[in-house]
Protein backbone atom coordinates (compact mmCIF):
# COMPACT_ATOMS: atom_id res chain seq x y z
CA UNK A 1 0.00 0.00 0.00
CA UNK A 2 1.21 3.79 -0.99
CA UNK A 3 1.59 6.18 2.49
CA UNK A 4 -0.27 8.69 0.52
CA UNK A 5 -4.07 8.79 1.42
CA UNK A 6 -6.10 9.96 -1.55
CA UNK A 7 -6.75 13.27 0.23
CA UNK A 8 -2.70 14.17 0.18
CA UNK A 9 -2.22 13.26 -3.06
CA UNK A 10 -5.07 15.35 -4.50
CA UNK A 11 -3.55 17.92 -2.29
CA UNK A 12 -0.21 17.20 -3.90
CA UNK A 13 -2.15 17.97 -7.10
CA UNK A 14 -3.50 21.24 -6.48
CA UNK A 15 -0.10 22.15 -4.60
CA UNK A 16 1.53 21.85 -7.82
CA UNK A 17 -0.54 22.88 -10.10
CA UNK A 18 -0.54 26.32 -7.89
CA UNK A 19 2.04 27.59 -10.20
CA UNK A 20 0.28 28.01 -13.25
CA UNK A 21 -2.14 30.59 -14.22
CA UNK A 22 -5.37 29.81 -14.40
CA UNK A 23 -6.25 29.16 -17.60
CA UNK A 24 -3.18 26.14 -17.78
CA UNK A 25 -4.01 25.39 -14.37
CA UNK A 26 -7.91 24.28 -15.41
CA UNK A 27 -5.88 22.32 -18.73
CA UNK A 28 -3.66 20.50 -16.78
CA UNK A 29 -5.70 19.66 -13.86
CA UNK A 30 -7.61 17.26 -16.55
CA UNK A 31 -4.25 15.50 -17.00
CA UNK A 32 -3.67 14.47 -13.18
CA UNK A 33 -5.28 12.09 -11.10
CA UNK A 34 -5.91 10.23 -8.41
CA UNK A 35 -5.77 6.68 -8.85
CA UNK A 36 -9.41 4.83 -8.38
CA UNK A 37 -9.65 0.96 -9.38
CA UNK A 38 -13.14 1.10 -9.13
CA UNK A 39 -13.14 3.57 -12.22
CA UNK A 40 -14.43 1.26 -15.29
CA UNK A 41 -13.36 4.50 -17.84
CA UNK A 42 -10.62 6.64 -17.62
CA UNK A 43 -11.90 9.34 -19.43
CA UNK A 44 -14.13 10.02 -16.47
CA UNK A 45 -11.16 11.38 -14.68
CA UNK A 46 -8.26 11.98 -17.05
CA UNK A 47 -7.86 13.48 -20.55
CA UNK A 48 -4.83 12.45 -22.77
CA UNK A 49 -3.77 12.59 -26.51
CA UNK A 50 -4.14 16.62 -26.30
CA UNK A 51 -2.26 19.05 -27.83
CA UNK A 52 0.45 19.98 -25.36
CA UNK A 53 0.52 23.62 -23.64
CA UNK A 54 2.43 26.18 -25.29
CA UNK A 55 5.68 26.92 -22.39
CA UNK A 56 5.47 23.61 -20.02
CA UNK A 57 8.18 21.81 -20.99
CA UNK A 58 6.81 18.45 -22.40
CA UNK A 59 8.74 15.39 -23.58
CA UNK A 60 6.73 14.48 -26.27
CA UNK A 61 7.90 13.42 -29.68
CA UNK A 62 6.81 14.27 -33.57
CA UNK A 63 4.98 12.51 -35.74
CA UNK A 64 8.46 11.81 -37.82
CA UNK A 65 9.45 10.16 -34.72
CA UNK A 66 7.35 8.18 -34.22
CA UNK A 67 6.91 6.46 -38.09
CA UNK A 68 10.58 6.64 -38.87
CA UNK A 69 12.22 5.97 -35.02
CA UNK A 70 9.30 3.58 -34.00
CA UNK A 71 7.65 1.60 -36.29
CA UNK A 72 9.97 1.93 -39.61
CA UNK A 73 13.32 2.40 -38.48
CA UNK A 74 13.97 -0.96 -37.24
CA UNK A 75 12.98 -2.81 -40.14
CA UNK A 76 16.26 -3.61 -41.22
CA UNK A 77 16.94 -4.71 -44.66
CA UNK A 78 15.28 -1.52 -45.98
CA UNK A 79 16.90 2.01 -46.07
CA UNK A 80 14.54 4.58 -44.38
CA UNK A 81 14.57 7.80 -45.94
CA UNK A 82 14.58 11.09 -43.70
CA UNK A 83 13.04 13.63 -46.38
CA UNK A 84 13.94 16.80 -45.60
CA UNK A 85 16.97 18.79 -43.92
CA UNK A 86 19.45 17.08 -42.56
CA UNK A 87 19.00 17.22 -38.60
CA UNK A 88 16.34 14.83 -37.92
CA UNK A 89 17.49 11.82 -39.80
CA UNK A 90 21.00 12.53 -37.91
CA UNK A 91 19.56 13.21 -34.32
CA UNK A 92 17.14 10.22 -34.26
CA UNK A 93 20.07 7.95 -35.60
CA UNK A 94 20.61 4.27 -33.56
CA UNK A 95 19.46 6.39 -30.54
CA UNK A 96 16.79 3.27 -29.77
CA UNK A 97 19.19 0.38 -29.81
CA UNK A 98 17.07 -1.71 -32.02
CA UNK A 99 19.44 -4.65 -31.90
CA UNK A 100 19.25 -7.03 -35.66
CA UNK A 101 21.86 -9.59 -36.94
CA UNK A 102 23.23 -8.69 -40.45
CA UNK A 103 25.99 -6.51 -42.33
CA UNK A 104 25.44 -2.92 -41.63
CA UNK A 105 25.82 -1.44 -44.80
CA UNK A 106 26.02 -4.55 -46.97
CA UNK A 107 22.11 -6.48 -46.39
CA UNK A 108 20.99 -4.27 -43.37
CA UNK A 109 20.75 -0.89 -42.55
CA UNK A 110 19.28 -0.18 -39.28
CA UNK A 111 22.01 1.99 -37.34
CA UNK A 112 22.60 4.48 -41.04
CA UNK A 113 21.44 7.30 -41.87
CA UNK A 114 19.81 7.90 -45.57
CA UNK A 115 18.71 11.20 -45.59
CA UNK A 116 18.42 14.08 -48.99
CA UNK A 117 19.46 16.89 -46.65
CA UNK A 118 17.20 19.48 -48.05
CA UNK A 119 18.31 23.27 -48.68
CA UNK A 120 17.17 26.74 -49.44
CA UNK A 121 16.70 25.67 -53.20
CA UNK A 122 14.70 22.74 -52.38
CA UNK A 123 12.61 24.08 -50.48
CA UNK A 124 12.08 27.21 -53.48
CA UNK A 125 11.98 24.91 -56.39
CA UNK A 126 10.66 21.50 -54.47
CA UNK A 127 12.59 17.60 -53.93
CA UNK A 128 11.32 15.46 -56.26
CA UNK A 129 14.42 15.36 -58.57
CA UNK A 130 16.88 15.11 -55.48
CA UNK A 131 14.35 12.28 -54.39
CA UNK A 132 14.22 10.51 -57.84
CA UNK A 133 18.34 10.38 -57.74
CA UNK A 134 18.52 9.51 -54.06
CA UNK A 135 16.66 6.36 -55.00
CA UNK A 136 18.75 5.91 -57.77
CA UNK A 137 21.85 6.22 -56.27
CA UNK A 138 21.08 4.06 -53.35
CA UNK A 139 19.96 1.17 -55.22
CA UNK A 140 24.00 1.64 -57.22
CA UNK A 141 25.42 1.87 -53.90
CA UNK A 142 23.19 -0.69 -51.60
CA UNK A 143 21.76 -3.04 -53.85
CA UNK A 144 21.28 -5.48 -51.45
CA UNK A 145 18.30 -3.26 -50.06
CA UNK A 146 15.41 -5.02 -50.20
CA UNK A 147 12.93 -1.53 -50.71
CA UNK A 148 12.80 2.08 -49.18
CA UNK A 149 10.81 3.88 -47.46
CA UNK A 150 10.28 7.72 -47.75
CA UNK A 151 9.62 9.37 -44.07
CA UNK A 152 8.63 13.15 -45.06
CA UNK A 153 9.94 15.32 -42.98
CA UNK A 154 8.12 19.10 -42.24
CA UNK A 155 8.88 20.91 -44.99
CA UNK A 156 7.85 18.45 -47.58
CA UNK A 157 4.22 18.67 -46.04
CA UNK A 158 4.57 22.25 -46.14
CA UNK A 159 5.84 22.93 -49.75
CA UNK A 160 3.66 19.94 -50.89
CA UNK A 161 5.90 17.77 -52.78
CA UNK A 162 4.45 14.60 -54.35
CA UNK A 163 6.25 11.83 -52.70
CA UNK A 164 3.70 9.45 -53.54
CA UNK A 165 4.12 9.87 -57.66
CA UNK A 166 8.22 10.07 -57.11
CA UNK A 167 7.70 6.67 -55.16
CA UNK A 168 5.43 5.20 -57.64
CA UNK A 169 7.61 5.50 -60.87
CA UNK A 170 11.28 4.99 -58.57
CA UNK A 171 9.48 1.87 -57.48
CA UNK A 172 9.23 0.62 -61.47
CA UNK A 173 12.74 1.91 -62.43
CA UNK A 174 14.44 -0.03 -59.14
CA UNK A 175 12.04 -3.00 -59.16
CA UNK A 176 12.05 -2.74 -55.35
CA UNK A 177 9.09 -1.44 -53.17
CA UNK A 178 9.10 1.77 -52.43
CA UNK A 179 7.18 3.35 -49.43
CA UNK A 180 5.71 6.91 -49.00
CA UNK A 181 5.37 8.19 -45.73
CA UNK A 182 3.18 11.18 -44.88
CA UNK A 183 4.51 11.39 -41.31
CA UNK A 184 5.46 14.92 -41.16
CA UNK A 185 6.37 16.07 -37.80
CA UNK A 186 3.72 18.57 -37.41
CA UNK A 187 0.48 16.12 -37.63
CA UNK A 188 -1.32 15.09 -34.42
CA UNK A 189 0.02 16.53 -31.09
CA UNK A 190 2.52 14.01 -30.68
CA UNK A 191 4.29 10.66 -32.25
CA UNK A 192 1.50 8.58 -31.60
CA UNK A 193 -0.01 9.94 -34.86
CA UNK A 194 3.36 8.86 -36.19
CA UNK A 195 2.56 5.28 -35.29
CA UNK A 196 -1.45 5.29 -36.88
CA UNK A 197 0.34 6.77 -39.67
CA UNK A 198 3.12 4.33 -40.04
CA UNK A 199 0.69 1.43 -39.51
CA UNK A 200 -1.80 2.80 -42.33
CA UNK A 201 1.27 2.83 -44.50
CA UNK A 202 2.29 -0.83 -44.29
CA UNK A 203 -1.33 -1.31 -44.04
CA UNK A 204 -1.61 -0.16 -47.64
CA UNK A 205 1.74 -0.43 -49.33
CA UNK A 206 3.34 -3.42 -47.56
CA UNK A 207 0.86 -5.85 -46.33
CA UNK A 208 -1.17 -7.16 -49.04
CA UNK A 209 1.62 -7.89 -51.33
CA UNK A 210 1.54 -11.64 -50.97
CA UNK A 211 -1.70 -12.09 -50.91
CA UNK A 212 -2.80 -15.47 -52.58
CA UNK A 213 0.37 -16.49 -53.00
CA UNK A 214 1.11 -20.38 -51.84
CA UNK A 215 0.81 -21.34 -48.72
CA UNK A 216 3.82 -23.02 -46.32
CA UNK A 217 2.33 -22.18 -42.76
CA UNK A 218 1.96 -24.46 -39.65
CA UNK A 219 -1.13 -24.21 -37.71
CA UNK A 220 1.32 -22.87 -34.58
CA UNK A 221 2.38 -19.95 -36.34
CA UNK A 222 2.40 -16.78 -34.67
CA UNK A 223 3.69 -12.92 -35.07
CA UNK A 224 5.16 -10.84 -32.24
CA UNK A 225 3.43 -7.18 -32.80
CA UNK A 226 4.85 -4.15 -31.18
CA UNK A 227 8.08 -5.60 -30.01
CA UNK A 228 11.33 -3.45 -30.85
CA UNK A 229 14.27 -5.43 -30.37
CA UNK A 230 15.60 -2.49 -27.73
CA UNK A 231 18.68 -4.22 -26.71
CA UNK A 232 17.46 -7.75 -27.85
CA UNK A 233 13.84 -7.74 -25.79
CA UNK A 234 11.98 -9.53 -28.86
CA UNK A 235 14.69 -12.46 -29.13
CA UNK A 236 14.33 -12.47 -25.26
CA UNK A 237 10.39 -13.07 -25.82
CA UNK A 238 11.21 -15.35 -29.48
CA UNK A 239 12.73 -18.14 -27.87
CA UNK A 240 10.06 -18.44 -25.10
CA UNK A 241 6.97 -18.58 -27.77
CA UNK A 242 9.25 -21.49 -30.06
CA UNK A 243 10.53 -23.33 -26.46
CA UNK A 244 6.36 -23.43 -26.55
CA UNK A 245 6.08 -25.35 -30.29
CA UNK A 246 5.05 -22.06 -31.85
CA UNK A 247 6.51 -20.58 -34.96
CA UNK A 248 7.36 -17.09 -34.70
CA UNK A 249 7.11 -16.02 -38.46
CA UNK A 250 7.53 -12.30 -38.00
CA UNK A 251 9.28 -9.78 -35.67
CA UNK A 252 7.62 -6.30 -35.98
CA UNK A 253 9.96 -4.50 -36.31
CA UNK A 254 12.72 -5.14 -34.23
CA UNK A 255 14.83 -7.18 -36.14
CA UNK A 256 12.16 -7.71 -38.72
CA UNK A 257 12.47 -7.39 -42.64
CA UNK A 258 10.00 -6.53 -45.18
CA UNK A 259 9.63 -10.04 -46.57
CA UNK A 260 8.27 -11.21 -42.32
CA UNK A 261 5.88 -7.86 -43.30
CA UNK A 262 5.02 -9.12 -46.41
CA UNK A 263 4.03 -12.77 -44.33
CA UNK A 264 2.21 -11.76 -41.69
CA UNK A 265 -1.20 -12.33 -42.65
CA UNK A 266 -0.68 -16.07 -43.43
CA UNK A 267 0.05 -16.74 -39.19
CA UNK A 268 -2.73 -17.64 -36.49
CA UNK A 269 -1.85 -15.26 -34.18
CA UNK A 270 -0.87 -11.98 -33.94
CA UNK A 271 1.20 -11.32 -30.21
CA UNK A 272 0.67 -7.79 -29.74
CA UNK A 273 3.30 -6.47 -27.08
CA UNK A 274 3.04 -2.40 -28.16
CA UNK A 275 -0.50 -1.73 -27.97
CA UNK A 276 -0.06 1.96 -28.77
CA UNK A 277 1.74 2.00 -31.54
CA UNK A 278 0.88 -1.39 -33.43
CA UNK A 279 -2.97 -1.85 -32.27
CA UNK A 280 -3.90 -0.27 -35.83
CA UNK A 281 -2.38 -3.04 -38.30
CA UNK A 282 -3.69 -5.76 -35.64
CA UNK A 283 -7.51 -4.48 -35.82
CA UNK A 284 -6.67 -4.17 -40.07
CA UNK A 285 -5.53 -8.44 -39.72
CA UNK A 286 -8.34 -9.30 -37.58
CA UNK A 287 -10.55 -7.81 -39.82
CA UNK A 288 -9.28 -8.51 -43.13
CA UNK A 289 -7.75 -11.79 -42.34
CA UNK A 290 -9.44 -13.21 -39.24
CA UNK A 291 -6.31 -13.02 -37.61
CA UNK A 292 -7.06 -12.73 -33.48
CA UNK A 293 -4.58 -10.80 -31.90
CA UNK A 294 -3.93 -10.64 -28.13
CA UNK A 295 -1.80 -8.12 -26.17
CA UNK A 296 0.56 -10.09 -23.75
CA UNK A 297 3.25 -8.94 -21.52
CA UNK A 298 6.90 -10.49 -20.76
CA UNK A 299 8.12 -8.45 -18.00
CA UNK A 300 8.47 -10.31 -14.93
CA UNK A 301 7.64 -13.68 -13.97
CA UNK A 302 4.38 -13.64 -13.02
CA UNK A 303 2.88 -11.97 -15.97
CA UNK A 304 5.31 -13.58 -18.19
CA UNK A 305 3.21 -17.13 -16.78
CA UNK A 306 0.07 -15.49 -17.35
CA UNK A 307 0.40 -14.64 -20.62
CA UNK A 308 2.11 -17.82 -21.63
CA UNK A 309 -0.68 -19.50 -20.67
CA UNK A 310 -2.91 -16.88 -22.34
CA UNK A 311 -0.82 -17.68 -25.66
CA UNK A 312 -1.14 -21.12 -25.51
CA UNK A 313 -5.01 -21.11 -24.88
CA UNK A 314 -5.19 -20.11 -28.61
CA UNK A 315 -3.77 -23.17 -29.48
CA UNK A 316 -4.02 -27.24 -29.06
CA UNK A 317 -2.82 -29.11 -26.21
CA UNK A 318 0.46 -29.92 -27.28
CA UNK A 319 1.46 -26.34 -26.83
CA UNK A 320 -0.47 -26.13 -23.35
CA UNK A 321 1.47 -28.89 -22.33
CA UNK A 322 4.99 -27.13 -23.51
CA UNK A 323 3.70 -23.73 -22.07
CA UNK A 324 3.64 -25.70 -18.70
CA UNK A 325 6.90 -27.45 -19.30
CA UNK A 326 8.71 -23.88 -19.81
CA UNK A 327 6.88 -22.06 -16.81
CA UNK A 328 8.72 -24.97 -14.63
CA UNK A 329 12.35 -25.06 -16.12
CA UNK A 330 12.74 -21.35 -15.81
CA UNK A 331 10.76 -21.11 -12.31
CA UNK A 332 14.07 -22.33 -10.43
CA UNK A 333 15.91 -19.78 -12.27
CA UNK A 334 13.33 -17.43 -11.60
CA UNK A 335 13.76 -18.17 -7.58
CA UNK A 336 16.95 -17.84 -6.95
CA UNK A 337 16.76 -14.30 -8.37
CA UNK A 338 13.90 -13.41 -6.46
CA UNK A 339 15.60 -15.03 -3.48
CA UNK A 340 18.40 -12.76 -4.22
CA UNK A 341 17.52 -9.43 -4.91
CA UNK A 342 14.10 -8.87 -3.59
CA UNK A 343 15.32 -8.71 -0.05
CA UNK A 344 18.19 -5.70 -1.07
CA UNK A 345 14.52 -4.24 -3.08
CA UNK A 346 11.64 -4.86 -0.58
CA UNK A 347 9.34 -1.86 -0.41
CA UNK A 348 11.09 0.38 -2.50
CA UNK A 349 9.56 2.93 -4.29
CA UNK A 350 9.07 3.61 -7.89
CA UNK A 351 8.01 6.56 -9.84
CA UNK A 352 7.76 5.98 -13.78
CA UNK A 353 7.47 8.64 -17.00
CA UNK A 354 7.86 6.76 -19.84
CA UNK A 355 5.51 5.95 -23.00
CA UNK A 356 4.09 3.11 -24.89
CA UNK A 357 3.45 0.38 -23.18
CA UNK A 358 6.03 0.06 -19.95
CA UNK A 359 4.37 2.36 -17.96
CA UNK A 360 1.24 -0.03 -16.88
CA UNK A 361 3.62 -3.02 -18.49
CA UNK A 362 6.53 -3.19 -15.80
CA UNK A 363 4.52 -2.71 -12.90
CA UNK A 364 4.45 -6.47 -12.70
CA UNK A 365 8.23 -6.55 -12.91
CA UNK A 366 8.87 -4.80 -10.01
CA UNK A 367 5.89 -5.95 -7.57
CA UNK A 368 8.05 -9.83 -8.39
CA UNK A 369 10.91 -7.77 -7.01
CA UNK A 370 8.66 -6.56 -3.96
CA UNK A 371 9.01 -2.89 -5.20
CA UNK A 372 5.88 -0.51 -5.41
CA UNK A 373 4.96 1.76 -8.58
CA UNK A 374 3.70 5.05 -6.58
CA UNK A 375 3.21 7.36 -9.66
CA UNK A 376 2.85 6.18 -13.46
CA UNK A 377 2.46 8.20 -16.86
CA UNK A 378 2.83 8.19 -20.35
CA UNK A 379 3.98 10.79 -22.83
CA UNK A 380 1.59 9.85 -25.69
CA UNK A 381 -1.51 7.24 -24.38
CA UNK A 382 -4.71 7.92 -25.08
CA UNK A 383 -7.39 7.23 -23.04
CA UNK A 384 -8.02 2.90 -23.90
CA UNK A 385 -4.03 3.07 -22.52
CA UNK A 386 -5.27 4.41 -19.40
CA UNK A 387 -8.67 2.11 -18.78
CA UNK A 388 -5.82 -0.67 -18.73
CA UNK A 389 -3.51 1.05 -16.40
CA UNK A 390 -5.88 1.78 -13.77
CA UNK A 391 -6.88 -1.82 -13.18
CA UNK A 392 -2.66 -2.38 -12.51
CA UNK A 393 -1.75 0.56 -10.42
CA UNK A 394 -3.14 0.37 -6.75
CA UNK A 395 -5.73 2.85 -5.16
CA UNK A 396 -4.49 6.48 -3.96
CA UNK A 397 -1.30 6.44 -6.58
CA UNK A 398 -0.28 9.32 -8.87
CA UNK A 399 -1.33 9.09 -12.51
CA UNK A 400 0.06 12.03 -14.87
CA UNK A 401 -0.27 12.17 -18.52
CA UNK A 402 2.23 14.49 -20.36
CA UNK A 403 3.94 15.65 -17.70
CA UNK A 404 5.58 18.61 -17.99
CA UNK A 405 9.21 19.12 -16.39
CA UNK A 406 8.10 21.03 -13.51
CA UNK A 407 5.59 18.99 -12.88
CA UNK A 408 7.35 15.65 -12.62
CA UNK A 409 10.41 17.23 -10.43
CA UNK A 410 7.42 18.62 -8.01
CA UNK A 411 6.26 15.40 -7.61
CA UNK A 412 9.19 13.70 -6.94
CA UNK A 413 10.32 16.35 -4.81
CA UNK A 414 7.18 15.46 -2.28
CA UNK A 415 6.61 11.89 -2.92
CA UNK A 416 10.38 10.76 -2.74
CA UNK A 417 10.32 7.77 -4.68
CA UNK A 418 13.51 5.33 -4.10
CA UNK A 419 13.82 5.52 -7.83
CA UNK A 420 12.49 7.44 -11.07
CA UNK A 421 12.18 5.44 -14.29
CA UNK A 422 12.20 7.49 -17.39
CA UNK A 423 14.16 8.93 -19.92
CA UNK A 424 17.55 10.33 -20.49
CA UNK A 425 15.85 14.41 -20.62
CA UNK A 426 14.79 12.98 -16.80
CA UNK A 427 17.80 11.35 -15.76
CA UNK A 428 20.07 14.21 -14.78
CA UNK A 429 17.82 16.31 -12.94
CA UNK A 430 17.14 13.62 -10.72
CA UNK A 431 20.71 11.89 -10.28
CA UNK A 432 21.24 15.61 -9.04
CA UNK A 433 18.71 15.31 -6.79
CA UNK A 434 20.37 11.88 -5.02
CA UNK A 435 17.14 9.91 -6.29
CA UNK A 436 18.77 7.13 -8.97
CA UNK A 437 16.69 7.26 -12.21
CA UNK A 438 16.45 4.01 -14.67
CA UNK A 439 16.58 5.04 -18.56
CA UNK A 440 13.49 3.23 -19.22
CA UNK A 441 13.43 3.80 -22.62
CA UNK A 442 16.11 1.87 -23.67
CA UNK A 443 16.87 0.18 -20.86
CA UNK A 444 20.05 2.53 -19.82
CA UNK A 445 22.14 0.88 -22.48
CA UNK A 446 21.86 -2.87 -20.66
CA UNK A 447 18.57 -4.91 -21.73
CA UNK A 448 17.34 -7.09 -22.36
CA UNK A 449 14.37 -6.59 -20.20
CA UNK A 450 11.66 -9.38 -21.95
CA UNK A 451 11.24 -12.41 -21.10
CA UNK A 452 12.61 -14.37 -18.48
CA UNK A 453 16.54 -14.01 -19.69
CA UNK A 454 15.14 -10.21 -19.60
CA UNK A 455 14.03 -10.04 -16.26
CA UNK A 456 17.21 -11.18 -14.34
CA UNK A 457 19.19 -8.73 -16.30
CA UNK A 458 16.06 -6.06 -14.99
CA UNK A 459 16.64 -7.14 -11.09
CA UNK A 460 20.58 -6.75 -11.52
CA UNK A 461 20.14 -3.20 -13.13
CA UNK A 462 17.97 -2.10 -10.45
CA UNK A 463 19.81 -2.93 -7.60
CA UNK A 464 22.69 -1.89 -8.74
CA UNK A 465 21.19 1.39 -9.71
CA UNK A 466 19.61 1.19 -5.73
CA UNK A 467 22.46 -0.06 -3.85
CA UNK A 468 25.37 2.39 -5.41
CA UNK A 469 27.13 3.74 -2.43
CA UNK A 470 27.17 6.97 -4.19
CA UNK A 471 23.52 8.12 -3.33
CA UNK A 472 24.94 7.98 0.38
CA UNK A 473 27.13 10.39 -0.36
CA UNK A 474 25.29 13.29 -2.14
CA UNK A 475 26.45 15.72 0.97
CA UNK A 476 29.80 16.65 0.38
CA UNK A 477 32.03 16.08 3.25
CA UNK A 478 32.51 20.05 3.88
CA UNK A 479 29.21 20.45 3.83
CA UNK A 480 27.97 17.40 5.75
CA UNK A 481 30.23 18.68 9.24
CA UNK A 482 27.85 21.61 9.27
CA UNK A 483 24.96 19.65 8.92
CA UNK A 484 26.26 17.50 11.89
CA UNK A 485 27.38 20.47 14.05
CA UNK A 486 24.00 21.98 13.67
CA UNK A 487 22.31 18.78 14.24
CA UNK A 488 24.35 18.40 17.34
CA UNK A 489 23.53 22.01 18.79
CA UNK A 490 19.88 21.11 18.01
CA UNK B 1 -20.31 10.50 -41.64
CA UNK B 2 -17.15 8.34 -40.12
CA UNK B 3 -15.29 4.85 -41.03
CA UNK B 4 -16.03 3.10 -37.85
CA UNK B 5 -15.07 -0.33 -36.81
CA UNK B 6 -16.90 -2.87 -34.64
CA UNK B 7 -15.55 -5.89 -33.31
CA UNK B 8 -16.48 -8.12 -30.30
CA UNK B 9 -14.97 -7.72 -27.10
CA UNK B 10 -12.93 -10.25 -25.19
CA UNK B 11 -16.16 -10.05 -22.50
CA UNK B 12 -18.44 -11.69 -25.44
CA UNK B 13 -20.16 -7.99 -26.31
CA UNK B 14 -19.82 -5.25 -28.86
CA UNK B 15 -17.27 -2.76 -29.13
CA UNK B 16 -16.80 0.43 -31.28
CA UNK B 17 -13.96 1.73 -32.56
CA UNK B 18 -13.18 5.45 -34.59
CA UNK B 19 -9.83 5.34 -36.35
CA UNK B 20 -9.82 8.66 -36.64
CA UNK B 21 -9.95 9.70 -33.39
CA UNK B 22 -8.44 6.41 -31.88
CA UNK B 23 -11.82 6.16 -29.72
CA UNK B 24 -12.70 2.50 -28.26
CA UNK B 25 -15.92 2.34 -26.77
CA UNK B 26 -18.16 -0.61 -25.91
CA UNK B 27 -21.38 -0.73 -27.47
CA UNK B 28 -23.94 -0.86 -24.51
CA UNK B 29 -27.07 -0.95 -26.90
CA UNK B 30 -27.61 -1.71 -30.73
CA UNK B 31 -31.45 -0.78 -31.72
CA UNK B 32 -31.98 -3.75 -34.61
CA UNK B 33 -30.33 -7.47 -33.99
CA UNK B 34 -31.75 -9.75 -36.03
CA UNK B 35 -30.26 -12.27 -38.62
CA UNK B 36 -31.93 -9.93 -41.21
CA UNK B 37 -31.88 -6.73 -39.61
CA UNK B 38 -29.01 -5.31 -37.98
CA UNK B 39 -27.36 -1.82 -37.27
CA UNK B 40 -29.58 1.39 -36.76
CA UNK B 41 -28.52 3.49 -33.40
CA UNK B 42 -25.50 2.51 -31.52
CA UNK B 43 -25.36 4.00 -27.53
CA UNK B 44 -21.78 3.91 -26.27
CA UNK B 45 -20.81 3.40 -22.59
CA UNK B 46 -19.10 6.72 -23.06
CA UNK B 47 -22.31 8.52 -23.90
CA UNK B 48 -21.87 8.98 -27.19
CA UNK B 49 -24.46 7.59 -30.19
CA UNK B 50 -23.62 6.53 -33.30
CA UNK B 51 -26.15 5.41 -36.53
CA UNK B 52 -25.23 2.75 -38.90
CA UNK B 53 -27.45 1.91 -41.64
CA UNK B 54 -28.90 -1.26 -40.94
CA UNK B 55 -27.59 -4.71 -42.65
CA UNK B 56 -27.82 -8.43 -42.67
CA UNK B 57 -25.96 -9.47 -39.35
CA UNK B 58 -22.16 -9.93 -40.58
CA UNK B 59 -21.17 -13.46 -40.80
CA UNK B 60 -17.78 -12.77 -39.42
CA UNK B 61 -16.56 -9.46 -36.63
CA UNK B 62 -14.70 -7.20 -36.43
CA UNK B 63 -16.65 -5.11 -39.56
CA UNK B 64 -15.99 -1.75 -40.84
CA UNK B 65 -19.18 0.75 -41.28
CA UNK B 66 -19.98 3.94 -42.52
CA UNK B 67 -21.70 5.43 -39.27
CA UNK B 68 -22.77 9.19 -38.68
CA UNK B 69 -22.81 10.95 -35.07
CA UNK B 70 -25.84 11.89 -33.36
CA UNK B 71 -25.75 14.79 -30.87
CA UNK B 72 -22.45 16.08 -29.76
CA UNK B 73 -19.22 15.05 -29.90
CA UNK B 74 -18.37 12.72 -26.85
CA UNK B 75 -14.98 12.93 -25.37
Amino acid sequence: MTTMTREETEALIAEVLEVYPEKAKKDRAKHLMVNDQSIEQSKKCITSNRKSLPGVMTVRGCAYAGSKGVVWGPIKDMIHISHGPIGCGQFSRAGRRNYYVGTTGVDTFGTMNFTSDFQEKDIVFGGDKKLTKLIEEVEMLFPLHKGISVQSECPIGLIGDDIEAIAKKGAVTIGKPIIPVRCEGFRGVSQSLGHHIANDTIRDWVLDKRDGTPDTSTPYDVAIIGDYNVGGDAWASRILLEEMGLRVVAQWSGDGTLAEMMNTPKVKLNLLHCYRSMNYITRHMEEKYGIPYMEYNFFGPTKIIESLRRIAGFFDDSVKEKAELVIARYQPMMDAIIAKYKPRLQGKKVMLYVGGLRPRHIIGAYEDLGMEVVGTGYEFAHNDDYDRTIKEMGNTTLIYDDASGFELEEFVKKIKPDMVGSGIKEKYIFQKMGIPLRQMHSWDYSGPYHGYDGFAIFARDMDIALSNPVWGNMVPPWKKEVVEEIAKAA
Amino acid sequence: MANIMIRTADSGGLTFYLPKRDLEASISSIEFDTPEKWGGELKLDNGGIYFIDPIARPSRLPISLRARRIGAAED
